[in-house]
């Protein structure tokens, strides 16, 4: 079966300019998205890691064209979308829009003060067209019970809500054109820590009763292992590591997804961790370090490292990793 | 020993919508030379506490009652030439953002400097090299360049560490830490768990670790206060209270995703209550799933349950076999 969205050789630069008094001139780039290549079949839940900085964010608008890719190939049910997006005829650029949808972070920041909830998520009918008006009404009641709201709510105005409601009017919003795909980025990191489950079950719940699929960009760790199938891990614009979520966190085999696994704190006292401390901090994406990238931080590295980029390849069935010296870390 | 005290603590915000009761009568004690987890969701009153102590609540706050003593000093009978005398000479404070709590107009080492001339008579440049002295404790990576840049020259990690040593600039006996690993990365998070834990060690400072991440506590303290809606919910050694919750406790555990497992998460119901009109009697009542009709009638008293474990809750010794 041909996956749901496939990503080819993704890239995307952002230029960095000197000002002069006159022009401005490019010295640079940031390597936000490094030549990024992974599939996500349908009904999966994929998850994106790694630390701020590394490209997760970006990797999400790029696959939207909210962030237009400098190069590289995004095919959605096995149609190219970025020339679609890029000179398409309106219709079917909707058409795209229809079936990727976005959960942004911040909920304070993504929902119109202005607007009621019911216009809120009314606003994609009149935009796409697909739900005649009478029956608008119905529609968004029966998403707001979906999501855990209920009818009365859709009159009110999203400075009522508490966090964890307007993550899920958000969810709702997203889920009113009925996409096959959403990109959900960091959807809890903004919530409290009781909420926080609320809305991961809601996912979890959606996924499974609509068979959606997903790409869960995040930085919590805990969290991914709940709600995916199969994670990406990203180090400073590439992919460093990928494999099915059990199999990542049971048997993570590259040097960073090592260290970044045993950073996290695990609330019970009778576990004891042994925490992989990295020395030093991300280093810059304008100019990533040569070779493999992780390299200055990696415990392991050798002169090889410095020198060499490291392939992307399958290291036991279906884990792909890039580090010169994975056969010791299996 | 204890270094502080708190009895009944209540401070209030007067605000136009309301008087909103940020805490509701909490004691606790920080034995000297330990770390403290202070645990709690946002509204639970944590940072409040820290302020409180510091005599530093924003306007329209006001401690309205109890009483905080400090290595036997009664922090509220002080006047405000007094209290200055207190804050960051013998407790000091670590702010959630660093980048807000840095002034962004003046070099590291001017503002570190300035912290030390203002509380004492060292001159200007004896001041300085206690700076980069400090500056070192806190692993700076070459503190003699460190002091003549800006702020916004260093990553998020770097900040905080410049924070954790305007922190300890005067050798306090008592520190608070409010989340100060809430903006970080997990990697960089793990660098200033160890710092902290290294420091703790190395100055046999007191330590008030606040947070809302159980994990972080399980991975820096031995007790461990958990604070909800303004009241103190529970007090114990940190097995103690992962083997005998109080219910609020044992759901935001169960709540929390952990790395090493995959379970099914048991979300609690409903909101962080409003603390203008909390809910009558237990303050987590409406949100908990053992709360029976007594626990809407009068707020639960915190009693010892067992050597060092306080319960505010009537249904705990029901739930766990009173002994």
């Amino acid at each position: 079966m041909a996956p749901l969205l496939e990503v080819r050789d993704l890239v995307k630069y952002y230029p960095v300019y000197q000002r002069g008094i006159i022009s401005k001139r490019v010295v640079g780039k940031v390597h936000a998205v490094d030549h990024v290549n992974f599939s996500i079949d349908k009904g999966e839940a994929m998850g994106l890691v790694g630390e701020s900085g590394c490209g997760k964010t970006t990797t999400g608008k790029v696959l939207l064209n909210l962030e237009e890719p400098t190069s590289g190939e995004v095919f959605f049910n096995g149609e190219e979308t970025t020339s679609v997006f890029s000179k398409g005829p309106r219709k079917e650029v909707l058409k795209l829009r229809r079936s990727m949808q976005m959960v942004f972070q911040n909920p304070y920041a993504s929902l119109d003060p202005r607007m009621t909830v019911f216009d809120i998520i009314s606003e994609p009918f009149s935009i796409h067209k697909h739900i005649p008006k009478d029956q608008w009404k119905e529609k968004v009641y029966s998403l707001l019970t979906l999501v855990g709201l209920e009818a009365y709510h859709a009159e009110r105005y999203p400075h009522e809500f508490s966090g964890g409601q307007r993550q899920r009017i958000c969810i709702a919003r997203a889920l009113a054109v009925d996409p096959e795909f959403i990109i959900a980025d960091e959807p809890v990191s903004s919530l409290d820590v009781s909420i926080r489950a609320q809305i991961l079950n809601l996912v979890i719940d959606i996924q499974e009763k609509l068979g959606m699929s997903y790409l869960y960009i995040s930085h919590d760790l805990s969290s991914v292992r709940q709600i995916t199938q199969k994670v990406l891990v990203m180090y400073l614009g590439e992919i460093v590591e990928s494999a099915s979520t059990t199999e990542l966190f049971d048997k993570p085999i590259h040097p960073y997804t090592r260290a970044l696994l045993s950073a996290v704190p695990i609330p019970d006292p009778k576990k004891k961790r042994n925490v992989i401390i990295l020395s030093g901090e991300v280093p810059s994406s304008i100019n990533p370090p040569s070779g493999c990238r992780f390299h200055p931080r990696c415990q392991y590295a050798t002169s090889k490292c410095k020198d060499e980029k490291p392939s992307f390849i399958e290291a036991t069935a279906g884990h792909m990793v890039s580090c010169h010296y994975y056969t010791d870390f299996i | 020993m204890n270094i502080l005290e708190i009895e009944n603590l209540k401070t209030h915000f007067f605000t136009e919508a309301g008087v909103v009761k940020a805490l509701e009568g909490i004691t606790f004690e920080v034995e000297k030379g330990r770390t403290l987890g202070l645990v709690g969701e946002s509204g639970s009153g944590k940072t409040v506490t820290a302020q409180s102590v510091l005599r530093i609540v924003p306007r329209p706050g006001k401690i309205v009652e109890g009483r905080i003593s400090f290595d036997g000093e009664d922090l509220l009978a002080l006047s405000e030439d007094d209290m200055r005398k207190f804050r960051g000479k013998k407790i000091s404070l670590i702010f959630q953002d660093p980048t807000s709590s840095l002034n962004p107009l003046f070099t590291i080492g001017t503002q570190l400097r300035d912290i030390v001339t203002t509380h004492s008579e060292m001159p200007k440049s004896e001041a300085m090299e206690h700076v980069i002295k400090t500056l070192k404790i806190t692993r700076m990576p070459d503190p003699e360049e460190a002091i003549t840049r800006y702020p916004h020259q260093f990553s998020g990690g770097m900040k905080q560490r410049i924070c954790i040593a305007r922190a300890l600039l005067l050798n306090p006996q008592l520190l608070f830490a409010d989340e100060p690993t809430t903006n970080l990365d997990v990697t960089i998070q793990a660098q200033i768990i160890k710092l902290l834990n290294d420091l703790q060690k190395e100055v046999g400072m007191t330590l008030v670790m606040i947070t809302h991440d159980m994990g972080i506590i399980t991975e820096m303290c031995k007790k461990v206060v958990v604070l909800y809606g303004g009241h103190v919910m529970e007090i114990g050694d940190i097995d103690t209270v992962f083997e005998k919750p109080h219910p609020y406790t044992e759901a935001l555990l169960k709540a929390v995703p952990r790395l090493d497992q995959t379970r099914k998460l048991l979300s609690i119901p409903g909101n962080i209550p409003n603390l203008i009109t909390p809910p009558p009697g237990c303050v987590f009542h409406p949100r908990c799933q053992y709360a029976i009709e007594k626990c809407k009638e009068a707020v639960p008293p915190l009693l010892e349950v067992a050597n060092g474990h306080h319960i505010a809750c009537i249904r705990w010794s029901y739930l766990h076999g009173a002994e």
